[in-house]
């Protein structure tokens, strides 16, 4: 039979793959690509454990997930257009201009 | 027995599809395989049973989302197969791959508390989408409108960012461009 546990190690795995995607990836796009897999997976988390404690608050706190997520990705799609039309690449190795 | 069967395909397909998101060079073999991912995303929910959890995360993610993605898409040039300096990828599938093995561990690890109990706890004989709209407008209300002001500040964030200059192409090389003006200043 299915536990919560079964659940929480899918979404455990799967931020992992967002994470490795946030640490590999050099390219703006492809990072948002892995912030919204750390997110969903974060959601199943909190659907499974609102449905095995038969509790509703992990069910609210994954909709307002939702909320920031699609807003996350409104403005920074806009920033990534905005950064495009700058220095036409996406790329974080040419963008880093800072000397540090 | 079909929860078992649907858990392990989900699973098995999502963890596919968001691998072939993190390692694919093609934006648009990554944006699909993320959506479809979501699509999969929404199954768990309809399992778990939270299905207006399920409808919100397809009409929302895989609807809404996505779109303003492909959207994105015309302005980058997304048929070009990114190049990427990768330095160091052993490190980082090692700090991934020990990250994963302690979370793994952390929610495998038995919970002994007995203590916890339902805050909202769900009505037997009402429908999932009753129940999160009773407690949404009454115990998370504040929250939700919150929610509906920083969508609002999104959007017209996102209309003066992604508006301004909208008139000159960023794809398509300049030549071509100067050289419908000089046809349009010859007639």
């Amino acid at each position: 039979m299915i536990g919560l546990t079964h659940y929480l190690i899918v979404s455990a795995i799967i931020f992992s793959i967002g994470l490795v995607g946030v640490l590999r990836r050099r390219n703006l796009l492809m990072l948002f690509f892995a912030t919204e897999v750390m997110l969903n997976a974060v959601n199943i988390a909190f659907a499974a454990i609102s449905h095995y404690y038969n509790d509703l608050t992990g069910q609210m706190f994954a909709f307002f997930i939702i909320a920031i997520a699609a807003s996350e990705v409104a403005v920074g799609l806009g920033l990534l257009i905005v950064l495009y039309k700058k220095y036409g690449s996406l790329d974080l190795d040419d963008l880093a201009n800072m000397k540090g | 027995m079909y929860e078992v069967i649907a858990f392990y395909l989900f699973s098995v397909l999502t963890i596919g599809l968001f691998l072939v998101t993190v390692m694919s060079k093609n934006v648009l073999y990554a944006m699909t395989s993320l959506a479809s991912g979501m699509v999969l995303i929404a199954g768990f929910f309809f399992v778990l049973g939270a299905d207006f959890l399920g409808v919100v995360q397809l009409i929302v993610y895989v609807g809404a989302v996505m779109a303003l993605y492909s959207f994105a898409m015309m302005f980058f040039d997304a048929t070009r197969d990114i190049k990427e300096k990768n330095t160091s990828s052993a490190l980082v599938f090692l700090l991934g791959g020990l990250s994963a093995l302690v979370l793994v561990l952390i929610f495998a690890a038995p919970i002994h508390s007995d203590a916890i109990q339902a805050l909202y706890p769900m009505h037997e004989g009402v429908g999932n989408a009753q129940d999160v709209g009773i407690v949404l407008f009454t115990k998370y209300l504040v929250p939700f409108e919150v929610a509906a002001v920083m969508l609002l500040v999104a959007m017209i964030a996102g209309i003066l960012l992604a508006g301004k200059k909208m008139d000159d192409s960023l794809t398509e090389d300049l030549g071509a461009d100067d050289e419908i003006l000089i046809q349009k200043d010859e007639k």
